[in-house]
């Protein structure tokens, strides 16, 4: 066995890994505060990372302007989708409300199509050209600087959510919603900055993905790795998000290097089956006891 | 109910067709599948057969979804085992169609009952996703395993067969969809009249209380995952039988995501409104397609923007029937009935 070979492709996958936990982590915190699991993540990405080329390529921007202002074009695509069609949603069955993302991402797939077309496109170059080494071990610099932007995010979020006000409003909503009522959040805005949020987080990392891989409205079906990752994971929990992220991540770029690009996504839903059989609820998440 | 219609014992009661007007128009309407193909032009017949293709297996996902409350991601992978099923057994022996679907309808629901064992230990979201990775898992098995389904070439098929007659054409296909889809339906009409049909709905409405009813959860579950992937192995057998070829690509993850759509925009729980929302949701890429054609005069783009088009429809069809008519068409069906009853008294 080349070591060298399989340092370098574990880094690569490392890498996606952290990227797929700061995805995780969005929809994570989508999840615990409003109970939703969204479908629509993937194509939430795509749509900020669509926005990244208008604003890069058509427009010629700076790049440095375009990130910020494409992300934001997401966050805000969030906040809306969850005030349009997910709040009159609220209290049906959970059926109801993956299938209204499910409908979300066709609607975003249809839009992004009509504007931009269906060829795949490339984004324009903005991360450092300059080959990096971890030792011996070459990593692809598009896909360590955008490990390095995603995981500064990460530590941003964390911090945000352990110690500023809206964060501590965000955890007590996902605790107990009627109790933080009680105490003066208002749930309904914590409902919509959970979307805010969560998608802003998908937006940056679509960004990132897509400079990396290239962007086509297929491009949504990385939300399907997501939904492997918060499985494993367990649908509640930020940490469970973050180590599944990496494991899955480094897990799909090794299968897909010593075994053949068919089998990533097989590798990664083998794991998530087993979770399925043997932890339900994920490797961190919350086990509810239900009663009739 | 009508005034006039108490029924004086159970059987009038639990009866499929009540009334004798219910009866006249049921026969009518028999009538009316039976003449149609004599009438119909190549294209109508086409679509006739894609929409009985597509209620037989909204019906099998309406059983579970719809019935028993256990969403699933895996239709079209239930699809393709009885496509492919289908496929393998008109290429390697002489079998006539009636076995070969039949086959086709069991082994999927082997499948089912394989995939529908977590089920036990999850549901919900959580059941979607395992059935979802069921997909995943299919599609791999048709891509990959080269002897028996071809690959990503697929298999191509002879057309079906019985006593030496051959159905090559879309108008011997539809003596074969048609007259299936009506007595799939029924079945299934029937199934809920018995302890199954009605365990199925105790177990959607509160599993638990189920239980405590003394309705073996697994038992049932499974009973209901065999019963939806029974009937979606036979629409895929005639889909297989329909378009005379298989692949990998024929049976995607977007077509589950099609049958579902179609169980609720036409009502979930309700044999009428799979019916409605299987035939609707065929039709849609249809009349657009009609409506793209004449506005092609006007504007020359128009054919670039259909197929985005269709996704934007699509996706807001599903979000629109959640948010502002949850029951679905069958409950606009129902609504136009009652307005029709109770003419001219109210208002």
């Amino acid at each position: 066995m080349d070591w060298l070979f399989f340092g370098e492709i574990s880094l690569a996958g490392l890498a996606m890994g952290g990227l797929y936990a700061l995805i995780g982590l969005g929809f994570v915190i989508i999840y615990k505060a409003t109970r939703v699991i969204n479908f629509a993540i993937g194509e939430i990405m795509m749509f900020a990372a669509y926005l990244f080329l208008a604003f890069a390529g058509g427009m010629e921007m700076s790049p440095w302007v375009a990130l910020p202002l494409a992300v934001l074009g997401g966050s805000v695509l969030g906040g809306v989708i969850e005030k349009v069609m997910i709040r009159p949603m609220l209290g049906e069955s959970s059926i109801s409300v993956v299938m209204v993302t499910i409908g979300i991402a066709s609607i975003l797939v249809g839009v992004v199509e009509m504007i931009w077309g269906a060829d795949p496109q490339l984004l324009p170059g903005f991360l450092p050209r300059k080959p990096v080494f971890i030792g011996e071990m070459y990593l692809a610099p598009k896909i360590a600087y955008g490990f390095l932007i995603g995981a500064a995010m990460l530590i941003v979020y964390l911090l945000y959510f352990r110690f500023s006000r809206g964060g501590v409003a965000l955890r007590a909503t996902a605790s107990d919603q009627a109790a933080a009522y009680s105490m003066g959040i208002n749930v309904r805005r914590v409902f919509n900055l959970a979307w805010v949020f969560g998608s802003l987080a998908a937006s940056l990392a679509g960004v990132l993905v897509a400079a990396t891989g290239g962007l086509s409205p297929q491009f949504g079906a990385i939300g399907l790795s997501v939904l492997v990752v918060v499985i494993v994971g367990g649908l509640d929990s930020i940490v469970g998000a973050l180590i599944a992220g990496v494991f899955i991540g480094w897990l799909e770029t090794v299968a897909g290097a010593y075994l053949g690009g068919e089998y990533r996504m097989p590798a990664t839903f083998a794991v998530l089956a087993v979770i399925l059989v043997f932890r339900p609820y994920g490797l961190f998440g919350t086990h509810e006891i239900e009663r009739v | 109910m009508r005034i006039g219609d108490a029924k004086q014992s159970y059987e009038a009661d639990e009866a499929i067709l009540t009334s004798s007007t219910q009866k006249i128009w049921f026969a009518l309407f028999l009538l009316a599948l039976l003449l149609f193909p004599f009438m119909a032009d190549a294209y109508l017949l086409y679509l006739s057969c894609l929409v009985g293709i597509a209620v037989i297996s909204t019906t099998g996902l309406n059983i579970l979804t719809g019935f028993t409350g256990l969403i699933s991601l895996g239709q079209a992978g239930f699809m393709g085992v009885g496509g492919y099923t289908v496929a393998w057994l008109s290429a390697n022996t002489e079998l006539p169609f009636p076995v070969t679907l039949l086959l086709a309808g069991l082994l999927a629901a082997a499948v089912g009952i394989l995939v529908g064992l977590p089920s036990l230990r999850v549901k919900g979201l959580y059941l979607a996703i395992a059935t979802l990775a069921a997909s995943v898992f299919l599609h791999f098995i048709f891509a990959e395993w080269e002897s028996v389904t071809g690959g990503m070439g697929g298999l191509s098929l002879e057309p079906a067969h019985l006593f030496g007659l051959t159905f090559q054409s879309d108008f011997g296909m539809y003596f074969i969809i048609v007259p299936l889809a009506v007595l799939m339906v029924l079945a299934a009409r029937n199934v809920f009249r018995t302890r199954i049909g009605r365990a199925f709905i105790a177990i959607r409405d509160r599993d638990i209380s189920a239980e405590i009813l003394g309705i073996n959860l697994l038992h049932y579950k499974l009973m209901s995952f065999a019963l939806s992937s029974f009937y979606a192995g036979v629409a895929g057998g005639l889909f297989a039988y329909f378009f005379r070829v298989v692949t990998p690509e024929s049976f995607p993850l977007s077509m589950s995501i099609f049958y579902l759509a179609a169980v609720i925009v036409g009502g979930m729980g309700n044999l009428l409104g799979g019916i409605l929302g299987a035939a609707f949701m065929t039709l849609i890429p249809e009349i657009l397609k009609l409506l793209t054609t004449a506005l092609t005069p006007f504007y020359p783009n128009a054919p670039i923007f259909m197929s985005p088009m269709l996704e934007i429809i699509f996706g807001g069809l599903i979000v629109g029937f959640l948010i502002f008519e949850p029951h679905g068409l069958a409950e606009i069906w129902h609504r136009i009935r009652r307005f029709f009853s109770l003419w001219p008294f109210k208002n």
